[in-house]
Parts: C-alpha cells; structure tokens; sequence
C-alpha cells in the first residue's frame, strides 16, 4: 500500500475527497465547542446561520468582495510564478490612494473613477516595485512583498495619526469622512458595495480570458510552466512579470479602495481597513488552482467561512481567538483536501 | 519477411521456458489512466546470463525497469525472484532483495569524492574516518576493478568513469540481478568497449544482467537473449545466436528500415558565416570557431559530452553572448531567439524539457512559434491552431490521443516529434539540431533524419551537434569535433571516418 501522484484525478474522487476533509475540520471544530460547552450542533448552524438570510449573506457577500478582486489577481500572479504575498500592502496603498483623492482633491462625479484610477495605480506601483527588483537584480518577491506590508502598514498609521488626521475625531486615529460624492453606492442597507463587486466579477472573467485565450496569457502560461522553455522562445520574462505584477497589485488597489470608500467611508488604522484580505485571498487564488475564473468560487466560500466566523464570535462570546481556530480549521480541512485529490492509494495484492 | 514470420522465428513465444531462472516477471501489466505502459509481460533472466530488453521509445522499457526496482507498482502480475514471489515497495526493498540498478543518467553528488558517493550505498556507523571508510570499500570491492580514483571529486570525472561508480555503488550490496538502463548513452565508443568487458566479467560472477538500450550493435554485441517491447507488449524473444538486425528492427517498428538515402551536394549560396567565434562559459571558452555553411549543406559536430557543443548551439541560437563575427545570409546575427526564429533559424534544443511545455496540451506546443499569428482580432483561434495542429500531427506521425492531450503523456520520440514538427513546418533557411534523435528509437530516429534530409534537399542549412558518430557521419557533408572547447576542423565528409573523427573528438588533432 503507498501513495502515488494521480495526474488526472476524476471529479468524483475529488468531490469526496472534499467532503471527507471537510467532515474531519468539521469533527474537529465539534470537540473544540464540546469544550467550551457550546452543543456543537448549534455551532455548526450559527457557522452556516449567514447562508439562511438576507443580512447575512450580504455579511458573506461584503467579505467576498476583496477576496475576489485580489483573488483573481494572485491566481494569475502566482501562475506564472510571481509570488506576490504583498496583497494586504497593495490593498492598503489603494484605500491610501483613495483617501488621498478623497480629502484633497474638489469632490465631483469625476470622484470615485478617480479614486479606483489613483487606488489601483498605487497598488500597482507597489507590486511593480518587488517585479522590477526581481527582474532587474533578482530579488526574491516572496521576501520584498511581504517586507512592503509592513512598510504600508506605518505609512497609514502615520498618515491616520499625523498629517490627514481628521479636525472633528478627537482622540481617535482617522481622517474624516470622505465626502458623499466619495463614498459608493450599497445595497439597501447592507455593507455591499455594488460596483466593487461587479469590478471584481468583471475582473476574474476578463483575466480568465486575458489567460486562456490571448497571446499575452499564452505567453504567461508558457513562462509560469516552463521559464526555460520561455528563454528559449526570446519570450521576454521580467516584462511578463513585471505585468502581472502591476496587474495583481492595480487589482489589490481597487479592492482596498472599495474597502474605505464602501464600508468605512474614511481611512482609519490597517487592522481595521482589512481583516487579512490579502492573506485569506492567496488561499483563494490557491484553492481555485492558478485559474481566475474560479476565484468567484473560492472568494465567496472564503468569505462564508470569515462570515460565518464572526457569527459565532458575537453569539457565543466564546473568546474570539477560538473563532479564528475555527476558520484556520476549516482552511486546514481544504488544503488537505486539495493535496490529498492528487495522490492516489495504491493497494498491493 | 514480414512481422509475422518475425513473430514466428522466435524461441520463447514457442513455449520454451528457462530451467533455473533467477528473476522472473508473469504478466506484468501497468496502466496510467487510459494509457497501458506494459501489457501482460512475462519475462525472465538466468544466472550469468544478459538479457537485453529493446524497443522503441515509449515502448515501456523504462516502467518496466521502474517496476522492478520498487518506483511503480503493477497492476497485475507476479514478480518471482529465485521461485519466490516477491513485492518490492521501494528502491531500498529492491536492493535488500539484490535488485540494483544503473540508472540511465549518473545520480552523483558532483561536489563529493567517490567514496563519499560510494558511502551513500552503505550502512555506516554515525561517526566514521575517511580511511576506515576507504579500507571498506576497498575490501567490499574486491575482486572488482576499480578504474577510479576513490578519493577523486565527482566533478572531476567523465561521463564514463560517473558510470563506473555507479556500477561499482550497485556492486556494493553483492545483487543477484543487475539492470542497465540505456547504460551506453552518456558514453564514447571506447567507453562503452570497456563496459560491455565489465559486463561480461560479472556475468562470469553469475549474476543476471538486465541490458535495457535501443541500439541494435550494442544488443547484439553483449545480449545472451533479447527481449523486444513495442508498444507496451513484448513482441518477441530471440536468442543471440537466431537474432540479427532485421529481424530485431522488423519486431521493434514492425516494418523494416530503408537504407540511409543519399544527401544531395550542397549550393552556392552561403547561409552561416561565423569567424572567431569565442563563448565564454565556466571553465573553459568554446573558442576559434570558424566556417562558412552554405544552403543545402549539413555540418556536423561531434565531441564527447561536455567539450563546449551545448554552448557553442546556445550561443548560436541566441541564448548565450559571444564575441566574434556571425553574419546570416549576409546580415548581422541578432542576440533574440524569437527574431531568429522569424528571420528562418530553427532550433532543437540539447534538452527535449526545454523545447515543449508538459503542461500545455499538443496543439499549444505545436503553436509555441506561431500563436500570435492565429490571434488576428487578439483572441487566439483555437479552431485554427488545432486544425493546424492535427495537420502536423498527421504528417509528422506524432502518436497523441488528441491535439488537446497534454505534453507530458506523451513519450520522448513523441515529444521529439513535436518539437521537429513545430521547428521545421516554415521551411527554415537554417536549422540549429543538437542530439535531434537523443533517446529516441530506431523508427522515429529514421523519420527525424527522413525530415532534416528533406529540409536539406529544399535548400536549407543544418548545423548538427550530436554525440552519435554514425549520426554525423551519415548525414553531414562535413564534419569537425570540439575538443576541450577548440574548434577541430572541419573536414569534409570524405576525408573523415570513424577512427578520424574520434582522433579530432579526443586528442584535438585533424
């Protein structure tokens, strides 16, 4: 009996494989609450409880939002082997961006465009800065993005408790609020703020296609599987990178311009600004296997979990490290699930 | 004679079985998804005995080995050492029954010496001295000639005396049944002399040598009996003695071979002009390259592995700075591979890794050249490029379930195939081949020739780099050898043979 790599596993096998993995975080996650004394039955409901209204699918749905336009973004980046693990800083430059056309500049129509422009451009220059230094003097990304988080991280809390720190905010560390021509449309009275989720659908399909079906992605796809191969064709690979960078990063902008200027409407401290967006959507670009498209799967079974989380946290009060050990579980359950569809048991008579 | 007179001139398909045998496989079969690697093979190998397995690329010689040391289990079928039936998990469970093998490229750690590799085989106490260590080898490799130095560093050694240590690593645990795959492929003639002498002094030892190759000379020079694969089933077993090249090429391609045609004289007309070429590369520079290559006209380089040949193509195709003047059909030589390609140079590179993507399906392979070309409104045409796609795959013979089928199910030959097809199909004025049939077996061998003739005879260029002498110096007009990375040469076709060319291989000398 041993284990073998199975190339083309069937949809079934991977199905169950799922559902068994599943089960087990799910078996895992009961024994946690049986701890606790919370009946893990009605833990598993409150888990779900976002799914079973309105309000809470708009909760699954507002978390869904950055994972997706992130989301599609890494699952291009790292296709072609650009590790960018930088995505909260990207997300962090765009709500700056944003903030900035929002406080400093006449507010108009012209407005939002501007700030997604500015947000995303910013976002953009920040993942370019980590594919420049790889392609230039090869410089490992991994190490400058994740170094670039921190690095934003201070600039918005400088930005927050210093010079854009709002008059009429007293003690606390934010700007103002962005004026109304500054803050974009939700629906009805729920946090999701529609036009960043349609960017976001918008951009998981047109990088789908942009992937499969252009000469770009072609070129892409050739150099994220076979860099020699690409050398050997006179592709020109630290151009590639370096756009697929500027890519996910234009794409982490946005989602952090649709974070303050959909949910918080002002820019305030990092912690608050994101809940590990850019972290949680690497498992999203991962989980959909280098292909963007199926981001608008992951992102919002992600979103559900992150959800479903902070269902259990407010009606429990179990102490809310216990919930993110849930939600690291359950992530657990898909990893495994993941690499365990590929490999194959093989029963020796 | 046809393949069924073949079929019926050999020994084992009539029933005759070994009285004794040491290793003994019973309907063995492998499949990978809808792909039947071995189909029911029943093989087995006496004591001193050299039973040679041969068949084509993609055959399944290679699963078939890999089963046998414990890298695969089989589907089906039962695997009998010395009437035992045994289940081999792993490598290391191969080698605790007496199974070794020779792997087909030397796995070597470059930076340690020999008896620190050799070291690797043993069970050795935590703490040792490289002298105590030593004295053990010595006295474990009794009997065994050495033919290295045991303290030398792997990176000093030739391909030939990398072989020997792994050999002599097999040798270590004293096994009853010793596989070689593709043993000779890294090796010169001479070489290969010496370790066929080698083989023939452990057969005398009594141990049972399982000779994978798909070179017929080799075959015939060293096997007792010969097994023949094609197509994942064995398709005959013949005794040395009955065995001769006709009938061992007729049951591996199932059709016989046309003598090698004629090449016609080469034109006026100058393609390559290359003066004073110099590449810098680790060790020493490929240096003094000189030749003008005229249309129609085929250069072959030989020299053994490692004198400069990878670096000097590289350079040429674009993938290498070098000083020097390279002018082609009279204009100055750009440094891009993709405006080489477009200005009519092909190439195919040393590694068959580097000139596919295992990922991307047949067609896109096949595309890697042309694919902006089917995007003529910015979406790719994937109709098109699978139309063209089933156009090669048709003319170039390539074996694939679909266009859509990935690379990476497809075997060596195969992919080599693809490669050809995607270099060649624009008719270029120069083609860069280094090794075009590397591992590739007789049949497919013959149509890879069969395509680089017929570019020639249309007018174009050939600059053929290979380690196969009977390969230069059937297809080249002239030939020159590299040697220590100086250009040797060239000569023209006529003044070379054999003995010259390996004069100018090893010692450097026309």
């Amino acid at each position: 009996m041993r284990w073998e790599l199975d190339p083309s596993p069937s949809p079934r096998k991977v199905l169950l494989t799922y559902a068994l993995f599943l089960g087990l975080a799910l078996l895992g996650l009961g024994l946690l609450f049986l701890l606790y004394g919370v009946p893990p039955l009605k833990a598993y409901a409150l888990l779900l409880s976002p799914l079973t209204d309105t309000l809470g699918l708009a909760e699954v749905m507002r978390r869904t939002i950055p994972l997706l336009l992130i989301g599609a973004g890494l699952a291009l980046a790292f296709r072609i082997g650009f590790f960018n693990i930088g995505a909260e800083g990207q997300l962090l430059m765009g709500a700056v961006g944003a903030a900035y056309v929002a406080l400093f500049l006449p507010p108009g129509l012209w407005s939002l465009p501007l700030m997604f422009l500015f947000g995303g451009s910013l976002g953009a220059l920040w993942a370019g800065l980590a594919a420049w230094l790889r392609a230039r003097f090869g410089v490992n990304e991994i190490l400058t993005t994740l170094m670039q988080n921190y690095l934003v991280y201070y600039l918005v809390v400088y930005l927050v408790a210093g010079p854009w720190k709002g008059q009429m905010v007293f003690g606390f560390l934010y700007t103002d609020r962005f004026p109304p021509e500054a803050q974009l449309p939700r629906l009805g009275d729920t946090l999701v703020h529609w036009p960043t989720l349609v960017l976001g659908m918008v951009a998981a399909m047109g990088l789908q296609v942009l992937l499969f079906r252009t000469p770009l992605g072609f070129e892409w796809r050739v150099l994220g599987e076979n860099p020699e191969a690409a050398r050997y064709l006179g592709l020109k690979g630290g151009r590639l990178i370096l756009l697929a960078a500027l890519l996910s990063g234009f794409l982490a902008g946005l989602a952090g311009v649709g974070e303050v200027a959909g949910i918080h409407l002002r820019l305030l401290e990092p912690a608050q600004i994101s809940l590990g967006y850019g972290f949680t959507a690497i498992l999203a670009a991962w989980l959909a296997r280098g292909r963007p498209l199926g981001v608008l799967l992951t992102a919002p079974l992600l979103g559900l979990i992150l959800a479903g989380g902070d269902a259990l946290k407010l009606a429990l009060s179990m102490p809310f490290r216990v919930v993110d050990v849930a939600a690291g579980l359950l992530l657990l359950g898909f990893i495994g699930a993941e690499a365990l569809s590929r490999r194959r048991l093989v029963w020796r008579r | 004679m046809g393949v069924r007179e073949a079929l019926a001139r050999t020994w084992y398909s009539q029933g005759r079985a070994l009285a004794r045998p040491m290793l003994k496989l019973e309907n063995i079969t492998k499949r990978f998804g809808p792909v039947v690697a071995n189909r029911r093979i029943t093989l087995e190998v006496a004591p001193g005995e050299v039973l040679a397995l041969l068949g084509e690329n993609g055959a399944g010689k290679t699963t078939l080995v890999s089963i046998l040391y414990g890298l695969y289990a089989p589907d089906e079928g039962r695997i009998l050492l010395q009437g035992k039936e045994v289940r081999i998990h792993s490598p290391k469970e191969a080698q605790r029954l007496g199974i070794a093998l020779v792997p087909q490229h030397p796995e070597l750690i470059e930076a340690h010496t020999v008896a620190e590799n050799l070291a690797l085989g043993l069970d050795l106490p935590p703490v040792f001295s490289r002298r105590a260590l030593v004295r053990r080898l010595a006295k474990l490799l009794e009997g065994h000639p050495l033919g290295v130095d045991l303290e030398a560093p792997v990176a000093r050694l030739s391909a030939g005396e990398k072989q020997r240590v792994e050999l002599l690593r097999a040798l270590l645990n004293r096994p009853k049944v010793l596989i070689l795959d593709e043993p000779t492929s890294v090796l010169t003639p001479k070489e290969a002399e010496a370790l066929f002498q080698e083989i023939r002094r452990l057969k005398g030892l009594g141990l049972s040598v399982i000779f994978i190759s798909h070179k017929l000379d080799e075959v015939l020079a060293i096997a007792d009996r010969i097994a023949v694969l094609r197509a994942g089933e064995k398709v005959g077993e013949v005794l040395r003695q009955e065995a001769d090249k006709d009938l061992l090429v007729r049951l591996m391609v199932g059709r016989s071979l046309a003598p090698p045609p004629k090449v016609p004289p080469p034109r006026a007309e100058v393609v390559l002009e290359v003066e004073d070429l110099l590449v810098p590369r680790h060790g020493f520079p490929v240096q003094g390259v000189s030749f003008a290559l005229r249309a129609g006209e085929v250069l072959g380089i030989a020299g053994v592995a490692g004198s400069g040949q990878a670096e000097l193509l590289q350079a040429l195709a674009g993938l290498r700075p070098f000083q020097g003047r390279v002018r082609f059909l009279g204009e100055a030589w750009p440094q891009d591979p993709a405006r080489l390609f477009a200005l009519g140079v092909a190439h195919i590179p040393e590694e068959r890794s580097m000139g596919v993507v295992e990922g991307m399906s047949v067609a896109e392979n096949l595309a890697l050249r042309t694919y902006r070309r089917l995007a003529p409104r910015g979406l790719l045409d994937y109709r098109i490029m699978e139309k063209e796609a089933e156009a090669l795959i048709g003319r170039y013979g390539i074996r694939t379930p679909s266009p859509r089928t990935p690379v990476r199910f497809l075997s060596g030959g195969n992919v080599q195939k693809v490669i050809l097809a995607r270099e060649l199909r624009g008719g270029p004025r120069l083609l860069l081949a280094m090794h075009p049939t590397y591992g590739v077996d007789v049949g497919a061998a013959e149509e890879v020739y069969e395509r680089i003739l017929d570019l020639v005879r249309g007018g174009s260029a050939v600059l053929l780099v290979s380690e196969d002498l009977d390969e230069i110096l059937s297809l080249s007009h002239r030939v020159a050898a590299l040697y220590h990375g100086r250009f040797v040469g060239p000569i023209s076709r006529e003044e070379a043979d054999r003995e010259r060319l390996g004069r100018m291989m090893t010692e450097g000398r026309v």
